[in-house]
């Protein structure tokens, strides 16, 4: 489908097409000294002019009228949090005379439209929608409400210091996977659709105002806009600037990091880390989960509550009589080999996306980059 | 099963690309049957067997599990614990689980008796390779409840027993009244079955072998080269009973050991039975040592 421009004044008439044919549309809004995902009613309401500077442990709005309305990067927020949302009862049980009866009522998940998803975070959507409806078995309610997702992307053209998305390959441009993606130009949006959804809406939207179509220089320097941002992450160095760029060195990390299991880093970065589990709260693709039962008084109505759950707490690793991960330094090994090692044996794929967010909101800003590098420097064992 | 190859790191370390569709074809996680305890016996103090039959006669006729796999067993409003199953895997019209109270959900078993409801997912997970066993003479060796877990493969072994050659289970208790199945050791021995036992702590009445499983070894004309073994415990005690089996010339790719690990899901969606690259779940819980060497060794892995 040929690029058309959008002007920055119409955007409201994108959020009305979504609204009309149903969707619920959740964007990018300043919030708590954040830019997080929130009901989005008013073009007027996205973060237009709002720059974040982020760093280990450092997250800070900025207002620069200069500034586009997507120049912010990412948030603790990503599509995790309504794919797989934090808290979800998924089963109901009742006692009867009988005996016991599943009761779950069927389940009809709303039609979501997220505005402003960034090529980071559609890679972690391709990698959850691995984990979850992957295997022989899968989560129905992820599917159900991923079916329904609806996902207006954006090609970044700026990015924060813990930006990594240029080493892990996932970004800045926008992979496929959206409905929709945009590319912020002066006062105009590129946009452009690729699925059937997309195209469909495009139509409605062409259907309210004139969508003129792009020439053909018009494309080619609008494909530069993330290419242009790549180039400049590619060519960050470490001792630029202040905050430090990140980058992962990515060749061979899976045997890296499983020979290296008994490392002394691991023990240097639990003296820092606090086992507070934000990491893993803020990670898009982190999915693990526990099981939680509710209960009525009678104990005849019974609730199954499904959490995230992380491998920073205890309870993770709980075996009756003992603990399989009691100190720090184990369960941060757990977490980032994981992320970066066995991820690749169980879903042919890095679980990590270079998003930044595990960075920026660690209260210490322990830096998986860093801790990559620190063993890749002087691993005690060299990968075969 | 053999080692797997090292795995190379994929030159564009993130998938990219969304899932194929259709987005999944496998079915729901959480998929269960209701049960029926239809008989519940003590084996000893603390530790019970539950036969569990369906509710539903199309589960029961489609019920089928290898020795080795375990089943999620959940009592509604208390939770959900992963048993393996102990039974005959022939005999289909229940499945019996050995359970040690240990827990919220064992002691709340514990409570209940014949007639009572369990709901019941699985079975999940890998197997004893019995078939690769064939033909070799094969060492069982347990501790504790562990050997709830290998009697669905002594059952078996018995039904085809001329398929295998010499077969010893090597049995360790804490104590003689921690010896599970002992009512069923004479129908073993009579069925070709060498049946070895060994206490930490001896009582009164005890005149067999103190000490631990590993010393059991002692005794034993291994033909070690023909040998498969097969391990079911503590991770201290399996790792034991592998060097002491290294050392005795039973080569590493013919050893087995079962892995236990928290769980929620059982279906690897929830994260928690993670040991190393593995999930417990579903590349486990029985795995071949050479795959798991390298992991065992590492502490709070």
């Amino acid at each position: 489908m040929p690029l058309s421009w959008l002007h920055t004044t119409d955007f409201q008439q994108l959020i009305d097409v979504l609204r009309d044919r149903g969707h619920r549309v959740i964007g990018p809004q300043v919030a708590d000294g954040a830019v997080v995902y929130r009901d989005l009613a008013d073009a007027s309401d996205l973060p237009t002019g709002w720059l974040d500077e982020q760093d280990g442990g450092l997250y800070r709005l900025r207002y620069d009228p200069q500034a586009g309305t997507f120049d912010h990067v990412v948030g603790p927020h990503s599509l995790k949090n309504f794919l797989f949302p934090p808290r979800e009862t998924f089963e109901t049980w009742s006692r009867t005379p009988n005996g016991w009866l599943q009761t779950t009522p069927a389940y009809e998940p709303e039609q979501l439209a997220v505005i402003g998803v960034r090529g980071c975070d559609l890679a972690a959507l391709a990698i959850q929608d691995r984990v979850f409806l992957g295997g022989d078995s899968i989560d129905v309610r992820y599917q159900a409400r991923r079916e329904k997702l609806f996902v207006v992307a954006v090609n970044c053209r700026r990015a924060a210091a813990t930006c990594f998305c240029h080493s892990m390959g996932c970004g800045p441009a926008v992979g496929p996977g959206f409905d929709i993606a945009l590319t912020e130009v002066g006062d105009r949006f590129a946009i452009e659709a690729t699925t059937d959804a997309g195209i469909a809406v495009l139509a409605d939207l062409a259907g309210r105002l004139s969508l003129p179509l792009l020439t053909a220089d018009e494309v080619a320097a609008v494909r530069q806009v993330p290419e242009t941002l790549r180039e400049a992450m590619q060519a960050r160095r470490p001792e630029e600037g202040t905050p430090r760029p990140r980058s992962l060195d990515t060749e061979n990390i899976r045997n890296l990091l499983f020979d290296n299991l008994a490392h002394p880093r691991w023990a240097e970065v639990a003296d820092r880390c606090l086992s507070c589990a934000n990491c893993t709260l803020v990670c898009p693709t982190c999915f693990c989960s526990s099981v939680g039962e509710v209960t009525d008084l009678t104990g005849d109505e019974v609730s199954r509550e499904r959490h995230w759950a992380s491998c920073f707490t205890l309870e993770h690793s709980q075996m009756h009589g003992a603990n399989a991960r009691p100190t720090t330094a184990s369960r941060y090994r757990q977490w980032l080999t994981h992320k970066l090692a066995g991820w690749i044996d169980q879903f042919g794929t890095s679980g990590c996306t270079g998003c930044g967010r595990c960075i920026t909101w660690c209260p210490v800003g322990i830096d998986i980059t860093e801790e990559v590098a620190a063993i890749r420097e002087m691993p005690t064992s060299s990968p075969s | 099963m053999t080692a797997p190859p090292r795995i190379e790191s994929p030159p564009r370390p993130c998938i990219h690309t969304p899932a194929p569709e259709p987005l999944a074809v496998g079915r729901d996680a959480w998929h269960h049957h209701v049960t029926r305890i239809v008989a519940a016996r003590d084996e000893v103090a603390g530790v019970r067997t539950y036969d569990l039959a369906f509710r539903d006669p199309a589960a029961a006729a489609s019920y089928t599990f290898a020795p080795g796999q375990f089943n999620m067993l959940y009592l509604p409003g208390i939770g959900e614990a992963a048993i393996s199953i102990s039974s005959d895997p022939l005999k289909r019209a229940s499945v019996g689980h050995t359970v040690k109270a240990v827990g919220n959900v064992t002691h709340a078993l514990e409570r209940l008796g014949v007639g009572d409801e369990v709901v019941l997912r699985g079975p999940f997970g890998t197997a004893w390779p019995l078939d690769e066993l064939q033909g070799r003479d094969v060492l069982i060796v347990t501790g504790g409840v562990g050997l709830a877990s290998v009697r669905a493969a002594i059952l078996q072994i018995i039904a085809a027993r001329h398929d295998y050659g010499r077969v010893s289970v090597l049995f360790g208790a804490k104590t003689p009244a921690g010896l599970i199945y002992a009512s069923e050791y004479d129908a073993w021995r009579a069925a070709g079955i060498d049946v070895r036992l060994t206490v930490d702590e001896a009582d009164g009445d005890w005149t067999g072998r103190v000490g631990l499983v590993t010393a059991l070894f002692d005794d034993l004309d291994l033909d070690a080269a023909a040998t498969g073994l097969t391990c079911c415990g503590p991770e201290p005690m399996m790792l034991a009973v592998v060097r002491r089996a290294s050392a005795a010339g039973i080569p590493s790719a013919a050893m087995y050991v079962s892995m236990e690990r928290n769980m929620s899901c059982a279906a690897r969606l929830c994260g928690l039975c993670q040991f190393g690259p593995e999930f417990i779940c579903r590349d486990g819980p029985v795995f071949s040592y050479d795959r798991l060497a390298k992991f065992l060794d590492i502490k709070h892995l």
